[in-house]
Formats: C-alpha cells, sequence, structure tokens
C-alpha cells in the first residue's frame, strides 16, 4: 500500500510535465522539427520496437555496459581490498590512481578508437575506464574503514588470513563496495552512450547520433527515452542486489 | 592455563615526537589454572591495556608474558576476548557469530551446527539464532559474545570490561550467569572492570591498580566459596572487603 502510494506520488510530476508539453504542442507552440509531441514519441516508440531495431540497439548497449562492468568490477574491487588492507601496496598503486584517475572517460575515447578500432571493443574499454575507479576507490575506502576490533575478535577466535578476507573484510565492506557499484553503473552507463555515439556502428548513442542526421527528431527523442529509462532501471537493480547480498544494512 | 605477567611495561605513541605515555609500568602478577582473576582500577590505568597484552594484540615493551611458561607471540583461538563493544560480526546471524571459530578450525558443519545450538541454550539464545546482532538488545549481544568466545573450547577467556555499557539489572543477570557457566566451563579468566563489586562478587582474586602508569597496588584474595549466591552482595563480609578496595582505588582518585 505504501510502495503503491510512493508510486502514484512519483508518476504524478511525471504525468503533469507530458500533460503540459503535450498541450503546447497541440497549440503548435513548438516546432516538431525540434520539440516533437509526447504523443508522437510514444507512437514512434511502439513503432521502433515493433518494425525497427530499437531492441537490437538496447541489447548492444546493455552488453557493452555489462562486459566492461564486469571487468572492472573484478579487477576495481580485487585490487581495492587488497590495496585497502596492505598498506606497502597502497603506498605505490595510489599514486598512479591518482595519475589516472582526473583523466575524464571521453577523453580516452580516441586512444581507445586508436587501439581498438571502431566496434564493441573500444565500447568495452571505455566502459572500463568509466567504472574502475569508483569501484576501486570505494573499495580502498571500505578495506581502510574495517574496525580493528573486527580484525581482533577474528584472529583471537583463530581466524586464518584466509577468513579475514572472506568472512570479515569482504562483508564489513559491502556497503562500499555497493556505493562503487552504484556510482561505477551509473557512470558506465553515460560512457557506453558516448563511446557509441563516436565509434560504434549499433547501440543507443550510435542510433540518436544516426537520426540527429536523418533529423527524424521524434525517434531522436524515443533513443533518449530508453537510455534514461534503462539508466534508472540500472540503479534499482543495484539496490536490489544490496539488500539482497547485504540484508543486516536494511533492518531499520 | 596460567598466565604469567613478569615486569612488563607499556607505553604508548604521543604523537608528533612526544615521549611516549607510559600505561604499565613493571607490572608483575600471575593467575592460576581456572583462576577467576578481576583487575579494578581507575580509568586510564592501563587495565584494558592488559588484556590486549595477554591477548596478543600488541606487545610490550619490556618483560614477559607467558602461558604455561610459553611466551605470548599473538592471538591464538585457545585465548579468546569478549570486549565491552560486544565486537559481534554484524553481517553475520547469531548462529554465524557463534560458529565463526568452530568455522575457522575446520570443524565439521554437523558437529558446528551442535555446537552452536548447545550453547545458544546455555546462553538463552535458542530463538535468536537466525537474527543479525542490531536487532538484539546489549545484555543479549553480549552473551551471543560470550557464546563465541566459549564456542572454541579456549583455555583462557579474557573480558575487557564486557558487562560496563549494560544497566545494572542486566549487569547482574550476566555476572550471575557468568558464575553459572564456571559448574561446566573451567577456563582461566582474566576480567577487567572498573565496578568494584563485580570484580569481588565475580573474581577469586582482585587486583587492585594504581593510576596512570598502572602499577600492581594489592592483591586480594576473595574468601567466598562457589557458588555464590546473588544475595551475596549485601553480606557484611563482602561489603567489608568492598570498603577496603574503595579505600585502596581511592588513594588512586585525586
Amino acid at each position: 500500500m505504501v510502495n503503491l502510494k510512493a508510486a502514484v506520488f512519483s508518476i504524478f510530476p511525471v504525468a503533469v510535465f507530458l500533460a503540459v508539453w503535450e498541450a503546447l504542442s497541440l497549440m503548435g507552440l513548438f516546432n516538431p522539427q525540434f520539440i516533437p509531441s509526447p504523443v508522437s514519441v510514444g507512437r514512434e516508440l511502439i513503432n521502433s520496437f515493433a518494425h525497427e531495431n530499437l531492441l537490437g540497439d538496447v541489447f548492444s548497449s546493455l552488453g557493452r555496459v555489462v562486459i566492461g562492468f564486469l571487468i572492472a568490477a573484478v579487477l576495481g574491487i580485487g585490487l581495492g581490498l587488497f590495496v585497502g588492507a596492505n598498506r606497502k601496496a597502497k603506498n605505490f598503486v595510489m599514486p598512479l590512481m591518482e595519475l589516472f584517475r582526473p583523466v575524464p572517460p571521453i577523453a580516452w575515447i580516441p586512444i581507445a578508437i586508436l587501439w581498438f578500432g571502431l566496434g564493441d571493443k573500444p565500447a568495452y574499454f571505455l566502459v572500463f575506464t568509466a567504472a574502475f575507479f569508483p569501484l576501486f576507490t570505494n573499495a580502498v575506502f571500505g578495506a581502510i574503514n574495517l574496525e580493528e576490533t573486527y580484525k581482533r575478535a577474528a584472529y583471537s577466535l583463530g581466524a586464518q588470513k584466509k577468513y579475514l578476507f572472506t568472512d570479515v573484510l569482504i562483508p564489513a565492506s559491502l556497503p562500499h563496495i555497493f556505493a562503487g557499484m552504484k556510482i561505477g553503473l551509473g557512470v558506465s552507463w553515460m560512457a557506453v552512450i558516448t563511446a557509441e555515439m563516436v565509434g560504434a556502428q549499433s547501440g543507443l548513442g550510435y542510433m540518436i547520433q544516426f537520426n540527429r542526421l536523418l533529423l527524424d527528431t521524434p525517434k531522436l527523442v524515443v533513443g533518449m527515452v530508453v537510455i534514461g529509462v534503462i539508466g534508472f532501471s540500472l540503479n534499482k537493480l543495484m539496490v536490489r542486489a544490496e539488500h539482497a547480498l547485504a540484508p543486516w544494512k536494511n533492518l531499520q | 592455563m596460567k598466565i604469567e605477567f613478569q615486569n612488563i611495561s607499556k607505553s604508548f605513541n604521543g604523537g608528533n615526537n612526544v615521549s611516549g605515555i607510559a600505561v604499565l609500568d613493571e607490572i608483575s602478577f600471575g593467575v592460576a589454572e581456572a583462576e577467576f582473576f578481576c583487575i579494578v582500577g581507575p580509568s586510564g590505568c592501563g587495565k584494558s591495556t592488559i588484556i590486549n597484552l595477554a591477548a596478543g594484540f600488541i606487545f610490550p615493551d619490556k618483560g614477559q608474558i607467558s602461558v604455561d611458561e610459553a611466551a605470548v607471540a599473538g592471538p591464538s583461538a585457545s585465548r579468546t576476548v569478549v570486549f565491552q563493544d560486544y565486537a559481534l560480526f554484524p553481517w553475520k546471524t547469531v548462529f554465524e557469530n557463534i560458529e565463526f571459530g568452530l568455522k575457522c578450525a575446520n570443524a565439521d558443519k554437523e558437529q558446528r551446527r551442535q555446537s552452536v545450538i548447545n550453547l545458544a541454550e546455555k546462553v538463552r539464545l535458542s530463538q535468536f539464532l537466525d537474527c543479525y546482532p542490531d536487532r538484539l538488545s546489549g545484555g543479549m549481544k553480549q552473551r551471543v559474545a560470550i557464546a563465541r568466545a566459549l564456542a572454541v573450547n579456549p583455555n583462557i577467556i579474557l573480558m575487557d570490561e564486557p558487562f560496563a555499557s549494560l544497566d545494572q539489572q542486566t549487569r547482574d543477570v550476566l555476572q550471575e550467569e557468568l558464575l553459572g557457566f564456571r559448574n561446566e566451563f573451567l577456563q582461566t579468566i582474566i576480567f577487567v572492570t572498573h565496578n568494584i563489586e563485580e570484580a569481588i562478587f565475580l573474581g577469586d582474586k582482585v587486583m587492585v591498580m594504581s593510576h596512570r602508569p598502572g602499577r600492581v597496588k594489592a592483591i586480594l584474595d576473595v574468601p567466598f566459596p562457589k557458588p555464590r549466591r546473588p544475595e551475596i552482595r549485601n553480606d557484611s563480609d563482602f561489603l567489608k572487603l568492598k570498603q577496603s578496595v574503595w579505600r585502596l582505588l581511592r588513594e588512586e582518585a585525586f
């Protein structure tokens, strides 16, 4: 009941926004070449799913995000936990990270295309560069913040390094790891769209860029809407995953 | 197992090249096999440092700590610790917390389950095995911590003001329960507290410490036989002993 109410509350402003937009379109205040009406976008949305390759573009983009993000998650979280738990490694790795971190993912596009050509590979790489740093930094933070008493409790109960890692360090860092995954997945999605606008022949980023060239504005907006909805859903998915994997965090 | 502290000194860094702050100064005492050894002292006298040293979390600057003649080289499941702030793993259920030490010892799963169930019954937590610690009251949390410390069947249990954050009633009940366990679990115990009554009620011996840097002021025998009735707290001999410990401590509280 509470959920339903909350849903209605968040849908209401969106409905008002669409209604005003449609009304202004009907009154002829907008040039449809620049701002198509919601109804025409909706019609185009259905058409694109039914008769065009919108679904194919969605899967291309999602596939690139999933692969790039998974590689970044394994390396970023793994390295982050190791570095956070090991002072020597931290002293060596952190300056390198500070060197690379300020380079925005977009700035990697030219060299990614140079290295990998066009298509999936530069997109994987770009998603990786975007997601890696938030994943890494948050994992480091989680590991550094492990409370000394948990370590002491574990050691005094006979824990070896293995159990300290699997039963103490990882679960204790999990809330931070998930914070990193939420940010990382969000920027991955932005990165893949950007990558596709420049260096791909498929995917939602390519699709909106292509429709700009055709001046097919409703299709372009359809692409934007789908990008937004998927970005929103990816975040929701991560929140769900966090609830399932870190249940002790949601007691209150 | 018996524990021996010989001429132990320990200081901590003052930071910024300030010379170290001496916490313990030439402390010597011995705890006999199966003895319940309580330590009382003003705050900042190094009581917790004694626990950390005995546990092997930190090492003395001078002197030697030995357990049955062997020097303490680091933490070990034969010396478990009960912490003031419980230190339960919040990501583990009550069951998993109690089970953790057995898991580290590679005990088989069924055996682990049996031990956890038995211990949970003793600490009256059978109904709460699937709960996360955040759901429990302070007294329940500390009972989980005690069960966790007992599960690995240690020779020594080190208790660092375990009941200090509990209310008086819960505290009294837990003290009585802890003594009740002594029928079955005859570990050597070092129990640190700032509560004189608690030290006398629980201890076979009470060591009184001086203000920082901590020194041994006196080690008193507690003559009351065990098991002890809760009402013993109001007996005149008990109150007399409490008075004399209080007098020793008052000299330190300036």
